[in-house]
C-alpha cells in the first residue's frame, strides 16, 4: 500500500468512525427517554462505576494535591506569594486538574471495563440471547452504562477535588504551619460559581464520552477474543482523546461566558 | 433408530419460502425451503459455513433475510414492527451453540430474565420462584440455582440454558448445534433431555447440527443444507442410504 493509499484509507476509517459514533449516539438519546427504563439496572450499575472507582480516584486526587502543592511552593516562595497558595490550588484543581485527571482515570478503569464486558457479550451470543428473550439489550445494557457515568463522573470529580484540596493542606501545613480554617477559607474565597458550574457540566460530558465510546467499542466489537481486547484498548484511547477535545472546547465556551 | 410419530402435515407451525442472504459476494443462502410441522423434530445439518446459523438467525429476527418470506405461526416475521416481534418470540426457544448464559447474573437470575417482558402470559397466581424452579427441575439441576455460569461445567450450561427457554413454555424450540464441544456421554444426555422435553411440552423442534448421531436419534425428518438451498429432504433413514456423492459425504461410516 503506498503512502497516499493508506493516508486515503485511514481517513476514510477515521470518518466512518465518527459517522458510526454519532449514529449511535442519537440512538442513545432516542432510547434513553423512552419507556421502558431499566432503574434498578441503573442504579446497579451507579454502584459500581461510582462506588469501586472511589478508591483509585481518591488516590490519585489525594497525590496530585501533594505533587502540586510541593512543586509549587519553591517558586511561590521566591516571589514572596506563598500565601496565595490555597488560592492557586483550589482554581487549578477545581477549574482543570481535577475534572480532567478523574476522567482520564475513569476512562482507564470504567471505559475499558464497559468495552470489554459487552464485547464479551456480543463474541458469546448473550446479546443475541437478550433480544431474543424479548428484552431491548441497547436499552439493558448501552442506555443504563451511560447514564451511569455520566452521572457518577461530576459526582467523583468533586471527591477528587475535595481530597487533592486536602492533600494540599497536608503539605501547607507541614511547610507553613496553616490552619485547615485559614486554608479552606482562602479557598474557597478564590473560587467563583464561574469555576464551579463549568468544571461540572465538562465532567457531565466527559462521562457521556466515556459511557458512549465504551459501550460503541463493547457493542461492534469484531468477533473472537482479539476483538474483546481490541474493543477495550480502543474504549480507553479514543475515550482520552474525545475528552481533551471536549476539555478544549470546553475552556473555549466557559472564556466567552465567563471571562477567565 | 427411527422416530415413529403421527405428524399432523396439514399444521405447519414454521414455513421459510425462497431465503436469500449475502455477504458481500459471499451468497449464504440461496433460495432456501423449509417446513416446521406441529410436534416435529427437524434436523438441519450442513458444513460448517454452510449458512445454518445465518438461517436460524434469520428465522427470529436477528439477522434480516436480503429476501424470501419467515412465516411463523401464521406470521411473517420479516413484516412484523418490533412489539410484535418481541411479542411472538415468546413463543420461540433459542438454544445458542455456546449457551449464551448472562456470566454476570446467577442461574436463579438467567431464568428469570425472560420474564421480565413476558409476564402476561402466566396467569396472575404463577410466581416468579415455582416457575423457575419448575424449569431447572425440567432439566434436573434444581440445586444449581444459586450458582454462578463461570461454576458450571459445559453440559450444565447448555442443561440451564434450555431451562431459561422452557421457562416462556414456547411452541418451537430452536437449537443450535446443542451437542457441539460435548463428550459423547454429555452430548447423549442432551440428546435424551431434549427428547423428554418434546414429549412432555408438546414443542415442535428445529435442530442445527453435524452431529450425525443426534440427527439418527432425534429426527423426524432431516433438510440438507447444501449450496445455500435445501438440497435434499428426507427421513434419516432415507437420506443415509442415498447414492448422491454429496449426501452419502455426510454420513460415510455413521450410518450403523
Amino acid at each position: 500500500m503506498t503512502v497516499l493509499a493508506y493516508i486515503k484509507y485511514a481517513l476514510k476509517s477515521f470518518f466512518i468512525e465518527i459517522g458510526e459514533l454519532s449514529y449511535f449516539t442519537a440512538r442513545f438519546f432516542k432510547t434513553a427517554f423512552k419507556p421502558p427504563f431499566e432503574l434498578k439496572e441503573l442504579i446497579r450499575q451507579c454502584y459500581y462505576m461510582g462506588n469501586r472507582s472511589l478508591f483509585l480516584v481518591g488516590i490519585t486526587g489525594f497525590i496530585i494535591g501533594l505533587v502540586l502543592t510541593i512543586q509549587t511552593r519553591p517558586t511561590l516562595l521566591e516571589f514572596g506569594a506563598v500565601s496565595w497558595m490555597p488560592s492557586m490550588v483550589s482554581i487549578s484543581i477545581v477549574r482543570e486538574i481535577g475534572p480532567i485527571i478523574t476522567a482520564l482515570v475513569c476512562a482507564g478503569r470504567i471505559g475499558s471495563g464497559i468495552g470489554a464486558e459487552i464485547g464479551s457479550m456480543r463474541v458469546t451470543e448473550q446479546i443475541d440471547a437478550m433480544e431474543v428473550s424479548g428484552t431491548n439489550p441497547f436499552n439493558f445494557l448501552v442506555v443504563t452504562r451511560v447514564l451511569a457515568v455520566t452521572l457518577m463522573l461530576p459526582l467523583l470529580v468533586i471527591i477528587a477535588d475535595a481530597i487533592a484540596l486536602f492533600g494540599s493542606f497536608l503539605i501547607e501545613n507541614s511547610k507553613g504551619s496553616v490552619s485547615f480554617t485559614l486554608f479552606f477559607n482562602q479557598v474557597f474565597d478564590a473560587l467563583e460559581f464561574g469555576d464551579i458550574l463549568p468544571a461540572t457540566i465538562k465532567s457531565i460530558f466527559f462521562g457521556l464520552a466515556i459511557g458512549l465510546v465504551g459501550c460503541y467499542k463493547g457493542y461492534y466489537c469484531n468477533k473472537g477474543t482479539a476483538g474483546v481486547g481490541k474493543a477495550a484498548n480502543s474504549a480507553v484511547v479514543v475515550a482520552s482523546l474525545l475528552l481533551f477535545i471536549i476539555d478544549f472546547i470546553a475552556v473555549f465556551v466557559t472564556d466567552i461566558f465567563f471571562e477567565l | 433408530m427411527t422416530n415413529n410419530k403421527d405428524i399432523n402435515k396439514q399444521n405447519i407451525v414454521l414455513e421459510i419460502k425462497d431465503l436469500h442472504k449475502s455477504f458481500g459476494n459471499n451468497h449464504v443462502l440461496n433460495g432456501f425451503n423449509l417446513k416446521l410441522y406441529q410436534g416435529e423434530n427437524l434436523v438441519i445439518m450442513g458444513k460448517s459455513g454452510s449458512g445454518k446459523s445465518v438461517m436460524i438467525k434469520c428465522l427470529v429476527g436477528l439477522m434480516e433475510a436480503d429476501s424470501g418470506t419467515i412465516s411463523v405461526m401464521q406470521n411473517d416475521i420479516t413484516k412484523l414492527n418490533q412489539s410484535a416481534l418481541d411479542t411472538l418470540r415468546a413463543d420461540i426457544g433459542f438454544l445458542f451453540q455456546g449457551s449464551a448464559l448472562y456470566d454476570s447474573m446467577t442461574v436463579r437470575e438467567n431464568l428469570e430474565f425472560p420474564l421480565r417482558r413476558h409476564t402476561k402470559r402466566f396467569d396472575s397466581t404463577a410466581n416468579t420462584e415455582s416457575l423457575v424452579i419448575e424449569a431447572l427441575d425440567s432439566v434436573g439441576l434444581r440445586d444449581a440455582i444459586d450458582l454462578m455460569p463461570s461454576e458450571l461445567s459445559g453440559g450444565m450450561k447448555k442443561r440451564i440454558a434450555i431451562a431459561r427457554t422452557l421457562i416462556l413454555k414456547p411452541k418451537i424450540m430452536l437449537y443450535d448445534e446443542p451437542t457441539s464441544g460435548l463428550d459423547p456421554i454429555t452430548a447423549k444426555e442432551i440428546i435424551l433431555l431434549m427428547q423428554t422435553i418434546q414429549k412432555k411440552y408438546g414443542t415442535s423442534s428445529l435442530i442445527i447440527t453435524h452431529d450425525v448421531d443426534c440427527a439418527r436419534v432425534i429426527s423426524d425428518r432431516m433438510v440438507l443444507l447444501i449450496d445455500g438451498k435445501d438440497y435434499v429432504v428426507g427421513t434419516f433413514a432415507e437420506l443415509s442410504k442415498h447414492k448422491d456423492p454429496k449426501i452419502k459425504a455426510f454420513f460415510k461410516n455413521k450410518t450403523s
